[in-house]
């Protein structure tokens, strides 16, 4: 069967422009509110109906990042003027800051965690795939079963042993114990996906390379991974946003050092009352790197370079 | 540039046997064609040369070096891979100059230049060098495949049909360019064709391989004048040799089961009446399709020649081949 390449016609291109956009604010809509949400007051923020216009404010950011206390005549006498915009902002809450929030702290241990297991999980993912691609491993489709098999089990069904263990070993509560947790349970989906990509690229490229002067190891890093970064690229996504959004995990194997934002943003909740533009901005703030990630990917997730080259 | 020896190589790939006992000498500076049609071990052969793959048993050496446990970047042999195999990420340029930046070359980046610039010229893809390899047509993907080993100057070019999907006239160019590059650098070539005209008009030597077997091995007149059997008879020579029962001519020794005429050995004009069943004229030259005791021959007559379909030419044959039942040649 072969395809006609025909222009579309006007009616048609306005037809899929229409639906596309309508998709798109539909998908962004819950997006928008969360950041929306973030600029609004606490009564605006819980306004019935809710408040399409509303004054902007940096309250919910403020008390994202702070912690404070209800203010008593006596203290506001003894603190004196406001010292700076942020202090203003409490002040007119009614409140003063008593020091910074654990927020950033979290944000942090988040970023570590989240960017760390990634990388780890593409360095070992992209290696075991290679071997599972092009060498002739023993109970090689056992091996993979296997490792898949890591990932059948429901993230509580496996926390209590896996607590037991960090204990023993001294990693609970430590950002090292949760990268190597994270990238233990992503390791399987980096492992399949990139067998994958790797399956796809033509053994001729190497077998040229090795006869052009390489070694395995160098035809592999100058031919084979450039022509895999589309797979790497999406996997370290798909790894990323695991991890960057685990919960059930990070609620139970971790309290104070090592803890994520995920379990940190619903405590926000029960610090001061029912602090939604608090929840929001530090949900907002929480989007933010998954999205810069997936943007810098997004050249390569979009090329298919090894179209072509080698005869069939 | 040396000479490559094979001793005994054997190689299967589960329950095929791709090559059998092969030895063979491919002398210093030789251009040595391999013949023979797809899955006769053309290509495995090349593989075991470069280190690509690993003799099962029997001995590869080049330069009387013995190449056991050597990978292909310390076998000094550059190869051209049927399936082009350029580097996609890479630009035509980039291509060209990735062996010669390997770790074990490290040519300076003024040698580099010059050596591109020189073999893009020969090969007529200087306009490209800045294209990705991905945006050529196939036929300048092979010639930058070509142009990839062609930068080197290794102990031996391997090439696996390199010139298969060029048109004509540029086939008709790079196999005279190839040769004369042979030529001049005293370069040993082992190159795997099915196209006899690549073996007749380049090689020094051909080895006829069949089913794993290298059958014959000499120069290409020694094969087409003197060939060991049917097979390797009919390897060479346009149109292909004609094999008919022994016993439709008088005199054939005791043994023989057939007799084998190239044009050249049947004398039109004497002994036994045959009928013309069509006159192919090709230009240069024009075929005769002749029936003769209910078996066709095809051989050649003068290019102006008045026959036509149904008339009765004479025709005697004049040394011809006599095969054995196994279709090996009798002296």
């Amino acid at each position: 069967m072969s395809f006609s390449v025909t222009e579309p016609s006007n009616g048609t291109k306005w037809f899929a422009g229409i639906l596309v956009i309508g998709y798109a604010l539909i998908t962004i809509a819950p997006l928008l509110w969360i950041i929306a949400t973030g600029f609004k007051s606490g009564p605006d923020s819980i306004a019935y109906p809710p408040k399409v216009v509303f004054e902007p404010t940096l309250e919910g950011y403020v008390n994202l990042f702070t912690d404070r206390t209800r203010a008593t005549q006596d203290m506001l006498d003894a603190a004196g003027e406001p010292q700076t915009w942020y202090d203003q902002i409490a002040r007119d809450q009614g409140t003063v800051i008593t020091g910074p929030s654990r927020y950033g702290e979290r944000f942090m241990n988040s970023v570590i965690i989240g960017f760390g297991s990634t990388a780890l999980c593409m360095l070992l993912g992209t290696a075991a795939a290679y071997a599972f691609s092009r060498f002739r491993v023993p109970l090689k489709d056992d091996l993979l079963f296997f490792i898949l098999s890591t990932r059948m089990m429901p993230p509580i069904a496996v926390a209590i042993p896996i607590f037991l263990m960090f204990r023993q070993l001294g990693l609970s509560d430590t950002h090292l114990g949760m990268i190597l947790l994270y990238t233990a349970v992503n390791l399987s989906l980096s492992v399949w996906l990139l067998k994958g990509f790797i399956d796809e690229i033509p053994v001729e490229y190497e077998e040229a390379a090795l006869i052009d002067g390489y070694t395995r190891f160098q035809a592999f890093y100058k031919v084979v991974l450039p022509q895999a970064a589309t797979g790497i690229a999406s996997t370290a996504i798909f790894c990323l946003i695991f991890a960057w959004n685990e919960y059930a995990f990070a609620v139970l194997l971790t309290s104070g050092t090592a803890q994520t934002a995920p379990p940190f943003i619903p405590t926000i909740i029960g610090t001061s009352g029912k602090d939604w533009p608090a929840v929001a901005a530090g949900a907002t703030i929480f989007l933010v790197p998954v999205m810069v990630f997936t943007i810098l990917l997004r050249k390569h997730l979009l090329r298919g370079i090894t179209f072509g080259a080698v005869r069939k | 540039m040396a000479e490559v020896t094979l001793t005994g190589v054997t190689k299967s790939f589960g329950t095929n046997v791709a090559l059998e006992d092969v030895s063979m000498t491919v002398p210093d500076g030789s251009f040595v064609v391999l013949l023979g049609p797809t899955g006769a071990g053309k290509t495995t052969t090349l593989r075991m040369v470069s280190g690509l793959d690993k003799p099962d048993r029997g001995q590869v050496s080049i330069g009387g070096r013995d190449m056991a446990g050597l990978s292909p970047a310390q076998r000094d042999v550059a190869m051209v891979f049927q399936q082009y195999s350029l580097y996609p990420h890479l630009t035509v340029r980039q291509n060209l100059e990735f062996p010669l930046r390997s770790p074990i070359l490290k040519t300076p980046q003024s040698e580099i230049d010059r050596k591109v610039g020189e073999i893009a010229e020969v090969l007529q893809i200087s306009h490209k060098l800045e294209n990705k390899a991905t945006a050529l047509s196939g036929g300048e993907m092979q010639r930058v495949s070509i142009g990839r080993a062609l930068v080197r100057n290794p102990a031996v070019y391997l090439m696996d049909e390199p010139l298969s999907s060029l048109d004509a006239k540029l086939r008709a160019d790079l196999r005279i360019e190839l040769k004369s590059i042979q030529a001049d650098r005293g370069a040993t070539l082992l190159y795997v064709t099915h196209d006899q005209i690549e073996a007749m008009t380049m090689a020094t030597h051909v080895g006829v391989l069949d089913k794993g077997r290298l059958v014959q091995f000499g120069t290409p007149r020694q094969i087409y004048e003197d060939p060991v059997s049917i097979y390797a008879a009919s390897r060479l020579g346009q149109p292909r040799i004609n094999v008919l029962p022994a016993d439709v001519f008088a005199g054939a020794p005791a043994k023989a089961k057939s007799i084998g005429l190239r044009p050249e050995q049947i004398v039109q004009g004497e002994g036994e009446d045959s009928t013309v069943a069509r006159v192919e004229h090709l230009g240069d030259q024009t075929r005769l399709h002749l029936s003769f005791k209910s078996h066709e021959i095809v051989t050649v007559t003068e290019a102006h020649t008045t026959l036509k379909s149904g008339d009765i030419v004479k025709i005697r044959p004049n040394n011809p081949f006599y095969f054995d039942a196994i279709g090996g040649r009798l002296a």
